[in-house]
């Protein structure tokens, strides 16, 4: 398919007729759907164990817009060809999922039934380093050559801002408030550093998607996201971004997405003909 | 709603009889009572115990649904759970403002009242002692527990206590819901696999006696205790635990059964002579157990809010740090 500067592709018909395009499209919001639906997940174990009751109830709302998110994506997925939302958030090995490796973390020590010692630090550091990166995604997809995706990011951006800005207060207010706060932040951000660099991958596909203009390049993100990153962190971009599990675009993934994997579809694997 | 357990004792003289006449006519021409209105020590001390009862359950009653919001089924069932549980955590924060408000006079904080939940001094409502061990545990804590907790705060939606009563207006409108979703869970169970219809009547089956439990013994010998006068003289309920049962058999059984399912009790029926349902009294010894958190999961539960409140310590005092230094 050659297309021209200001071609569009309006229907998900219209993006099946080209194979490589619709590879590249498929991979482009998997990686979107992975991300909003394994860091939701991580979200839904917090709750009841949030540091106060407030911050429960708000954080469980970020959590279900963000699950909400992934949702949608899933849903253009299956407008695409593939399987139905539920299918590929409940059944796919972890081998195909396509989430940035350090969203599937787990939250700390322990099991949220039992002896839940999760690290609110983690949290903080890993929903801020997330949704400034979400931002810049998604911007970038509202330009995107297929449509009906970058209708679905600009509906998700009208309401992102507010988890950005969520996490942002939490980061400030921790950053700055004792000197325990401010360490074990830094902790993390040190050790998200080591683990975040295949955020901004675009996994086996990049180079079509930046040549159908479905999404900006790989280096474009990157430095967009470390800048929207130094508004609150000066320090950060300057630290070396690794990626030491590899690449989660390329479906390198950790024990920790199995455990999660397992527990998301215990009930759903119990009974495969089941209705729910 | 869990007037029935007690802690503390509340017994102190009325200051001043004339207030206190004041304050019953008051309450006879069905005023509401605000926060800084005089009101005799019993009314307070009363509302306190309940109301930090009803708020400490709402979120301790978070914790044995949200076993199932991860594992959830669907992506609409796991939205839709995580909703319900993010409401009763909101209703949970509603009602201890409304108990910290009343706990001022006493130089008491929700840090006491989280504390003494810790300490075994403030109970939690008797059916959040209890397992979920299956995912028709989650609809039916929904459909259920919501269910009769519905019946008993909408026995005091005109309570004479201001700020109460209108948080009760705001959780029943919620509990509306709640119970849809809970009912939601069920229908499909029911009319599901034979997989979902065991899952679902086991589940009714272990349910059945906490469900019973759950409105508390209709007289105080039963368990040595209750409240229930109190409350009705001081027009925070109008009925009796018996009447709150019988209004909730009145209105599940009839449900129960029309999907098939039975309750583990073989005397179950409607007495047309007495107009009221006869069942078998579960055990109240074990119901007694249960609130002194000797039930089948009390220590887990605390030892999850435990956790949660001391693993976040830092986190509350870089807040408190926060606040000042800005
Ligand atoms: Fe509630
Ligand atoms: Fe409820």
């Amino acid at each position: 398919m050659e297309r021209g500067e200001e071609e569009m592709i309006e229907s998900a018909e219209k993006a099946k007729q080209d194979p490589i395009y619709l590879n590249a499209l498929k991979d482009l919001i998997y990686q979107l759907a992975d991300d909003d639906f394994i860091i939701s997940f991580r979200g839904s174990e917090w709750l009841g164990l949030a540091p106060h009751i407030e911050e429960d109830v708000a954080f469980s709302s970020i959590t279900q817009n963000t699950m909400g998110h992934a949702l949608m994506f899933y849903n253009l997925l299956e407008e695409l060809g593939e399987p139905e939302a539920d299918q590929l958030a409940h059944e796919r090995q972890s081998n195909v999922r396509k989430n940035a490796i350090y969203f599937e973390k787990k939250n700390g020590e322990g099991h949220y039934t039992e002896e839940p010692y999760y690290d609110w630090a983690l949290t903080v550091v890993r929903n801020f380093l997330y949704e400034t990166f979400k931002k810049v995604k998604l911007e970038a997809i509202t330009k995107s050559s297929y449509q009906p995706l970058a209708n679905v990011a600009g509906k998700v951006l009208m309401e992102q801002p507010y988890h950005l800005a969520h996490w942002k207060i939490w980061f400030n207010q921790l950053y700055h408030s004792t000197d325990e706060a401010h360490e074990r932040l830094q902790a993390r951000l040190l050790e998200a550093s080591e683990e975040i660099g295949d955020v901004y991958e675009l996994g086996h596909h990049a180079t079509e998607m930046e040549h159908f203009e479905l999404m900006i390049s790989e280096g474009t993100l990157r430095e967009r996201w470390l800048n929207e990153v130094s508004k609150t962190i000066q320090e950060f971009p300057s630290i070396d971004i690794g990626k030491k599990f590899g690449s989660g675009r390329e479906g390198d993934h950790t024990p920790d997405l199995n455990q999660a994997l397992e527990i998301l579809s215990e009930v759903y694997e119990s009974d495969k003909d089941a209705v729910w | 709603m869990y007037h029935y357990i007690e802690y503390g004792s509340s017994e102190s003289p009325h200051e001043d009889q004339e207030k206190y006449e004041r304050f019953m006519e008051r309450i006879e021409a069905g005023e509401k009572i605000e926060a800084d209105d005089w009101m005799p020590d019993d009314y307070r001390q009363s509302l306190i115990k309940l109301i930090s009862m009803h708020g400490i359950s709402e979120i301790m009653g978070a914790l044995p649904e949200k076993e199932w919001v991860p594992k959830a089924p669907t992506l609409k069932r796991k939205l839709g759970i995580m909703a319900k549980v993010q409401d009763e955590m909101g209703h949970g924060q509603l009602l201890l403002r409304v108990a910290e408000d009343l706990m001022k006079p006493y130089g008491k904080t929700r840090k006491d009242l989280i504390e003494n939940l810790l300490k075994g001094d403030l109970k939690f409502h008797n059916v959040f002692h209890m397992p979920t061990r299956t995912w028709a545990d989650a609809g039916m804590v929904g459909w259920l527990v919501d269910g009769a907790a519905i019946i008993s705060q909408t026995n005091m939606l005109d309570a004479s206590y201001g700020p109460y009563q209108r948080a009760l207006q705001r959780i029943c409108q919620e509990e509306v819901f709640h119970a849809q979703h809970g009912e939601a869970i069920i229908m499909a169970l029911a009319e599901g696999t034979e997989h979902q219809r065991d899952i679902l009547q086991e589940s009714l089956n272990r349910w059945w006696p906490s469900l019973l439990m759950f409105f508390g013994p209709s007289t105080a010998d039963t368990t040595g205790t209750s409240k229930q006068d109190i409350m009705i003289k001081y027009k925070i309920r109008k009925s009796n635990n018996e009447e709150l049962r019988q209004a909730f058999l009145d209105k599940y059984l009839p449900r129960v059964f029309s999907l098939g399912l039975t309750v583990p009790d073989e005397t179950v029926h409607y007495d047309e002579e007495k107009g009221q349902w006869v069942y078998q009294q579960p055990d109240w010894n074990e119901f007694k157990q249960i609130i002194k958190n000797n039930g089948p999961r009390s220590k887990e539960r605390l030892r999850l809010r435990e956790i949660a409140y001391k693993n976040n310590c830092w986190v509350r005092e870089a807040l408190s740090k926060e606040a000042v230094g800005s």
